[in-house]
């Protein structure tokens, strides 16, 4: 493994963990108005954001672009206004892999909030708690298994994204370049050695991912 | 409308065309029977089906792997073409890295028309092309272009260094002709370590043209071709030909066609006057037949 090659891991397990808690506050928003609040256009914001897991990576990819260009209408705000851009720069990708990887975490969390008792918080309520300590002190303790559950679906997503964050932050060497991004431009190069390398890394970090949420489930089922 | 007379002149297309017309009998059939009940889309389809039925056996199908710098110009070519042939000419565009790589790996191509001798240079070496039918046809050259709107103010090759680019479209650097021949360029002028760490390399020397059109990229190195079909994008300064690598564009006919007679034909056709015209049009040099590989 080259030092550009470590670089390409880390960039890409950084970005992907940082858009994990990135979608955080505002996935578990909307998971815990999926599951226990009814409001007209309920259905629109669900399908709206299990769109990414249907559409094709490179659309998606490609909505964003419009969006976020320099010319697009967020993005042409954030150059203009703040001098900040995103296609084509490390923002580009966490925006990409946190678009993608949103469905899974709100998914998850939506059964997971589903599945709380809403006695318990009746409870909670009638001993004179407020709406948000009901669901700092309830809520979330007991859905918690399903949130990080659904925050390593994220992760794992975020990992092998490739469609949309080519379209986005395109493949710059030590910049936007991520583990898939850099697994095809080798095979591109004909340089599969180092493709195999970054393969190996990419299934052990898979690997990793998942086994881990298969013990983290075990452990806390084990619990009284 | 099944069995016209150009279909029987081919020795097998005879044999299908019995076929065809028993089969289109019973279609016809079908289509009488279904009339009563559904007179719109099926009956249609079963008139049309004998048609699509005769295209494949007339004629062969060449497949072209061509640098995407080539897409207009070929297709055009492509058009004139099929009018004086029964052969359809189908394409596939990309950067001629990708193609070359494709074609190392048993794509079913039938001629390949590279942007740089390098990776046609590479498949001679590995016996994936028929040799004698290499032949060098195009040259072209070399433009750093901006957005036609709101386009960063770029007047000479160094203010590509200068805080007014922050990122410069390349096609990759390091594999696709289009962004060798700029690196090539931008080495030679000095100005590549100045510029490396703004570089956005794209998939193909049309990726680098988007950046460029989109704004998302301040200033970007196309092909004066490639400039030209855009109208989103202006050329802020031409790089003259005796600055760059010697651009040439060699097409030959695929080792591993099925079809080494129709494609040998096409790529004769590509080196012809009337072609050589199109390409003219577009803003290729033609190279003189004869001038060496």
């Amino acid at each position: 493994m080259t030092a550009a090659e470590w670089q390409i891991v880390w960039f890409t397990a950084w970005v992907a963990a940082l858009s994990s808690l990135a979608i955080l506050p505002a996935g578990l928003a909307a998971a815990w108005l999926l599951a226990r609040r009814d409001w007209p256009g309920k259905s629109v914001l669900e399908t709206l954001i299990s769109l990414p897991l249907v559409l094709p990576p490179v659309a998606t990819g490609l909505i964003l672009l419009q969006l976020f260009g320099r010319r697009g209408a967020i993005g042409g705000f954030l150059h203009d206004r703040l001098d900040l851009d995103v296609v084509f720069t490390w923002r580009g990708v966490l925006l990409a892999l946190s678009v993608m990887s949103m469905p899974l975490l709100v998914r998850s969390a939506r059964v997971a909030f589903e599945e709380v008792d809403p006695r318990l918080e009746q409870i909670a309520r009638t001993l004179g708690a407020g709406n948000l300590r009901v669901f700092y002190t309830i809520t979330l303790p007991l859905a918690a298994r399903g949130i990080i559950g659904g925050m390593i679906l994220a992760f794992a997503r975020a990992l092998g994204e490739f469609g949309a964050t080519i379209m986005v932050a395109g493949n710059i060497p030590g910049r936007t370049s991520t583990l898939s991004l850099a697994i095809y431009q080798n095979v591109q190069l004909g340089d599969d050695a180092h493709a195999f390398r970054l393969l190996g890394v990419s299934v052990a970090l898979a690997f990793i991912a998942v086994w881990g949420s298969e013990l983290l489930l075990r452990t806390s089922r084990q619990k009284p | 409308m099944y069995n016209d007379d150009k279909s029987t002149s081919y020795g097998n297309a005879e044999i299908g065309a019995g076929f065809r017309h028993r089969f289109v009998v019973v279609l016809h059939r079908a289509a009488l029977v279904n009339s009563s009940m559904n007179k719109g889309i099926l009956g249609l389809l079963t008139w049309l089906a004998p048609l699509a039925l005769a295209l494949p056996l007339r004629a062969a199908e060449v497949t072209v792997f061509a640098a995407a710098s080539l897409t207009e110009s070929l297709q055009e070519i492509a058009a004139s073409y099929e009018t004086q042939s029964a052969d359809r000419i189908l394409f596939n565009f990309s950067a001629s890295s990708t193609l070359a790589r494709q074609i190392e790996e048993g794509a079913p191509a039938d001629v390949f028309f590279s942007a740089d001798e390098a990776k046609m240079d590479r498949l001679e070496t590995k016996g994936l092309i028929l040799r004698k039918t290499r032949k060098s046809i195009l040259s072209n050259s070399l433009v750093i272009v901006v957005a036609a709107d709101r386009g960063a103010a770029i007047e000479r090759p160094g203010d590509l260094a200068t805080d007014r680019v922050k990122r410069l479209a390349l096609a990759e650097p390091n594999t696709v002709p289009a962004g060798i021949y700029a690196k090539e360029y931008l080495r030679k002028e000095g100005l590549w370590s100045a510029v490396e760490g703004k570089v956005v390399p794209m998939e193909n020397v049309r990726g680098a043209l988007a950046a460029v059109e989109s704004g998302n990229a301040e200033a970007g190195i196309v092909y004066k071709t490639d400039a030209a079909v855009s109208r989103t994008v202006k050329i802020a300064c031409q790089i003259p030909a005796a600055d760059t690598p010697d651009i040439r564009y060699p097409a030959a006919v695929v080792a591993g066609s099925k079809q080494t007679g129709a494609a040998t034909a096409f790529l004769e056709f590509l080196a012809s006057e009337k072609a050589g015209n199109v390409f003219g049009k577009r803003g290729f040099v033609v190279l003189k037949p004869g001038s060496p590989p």
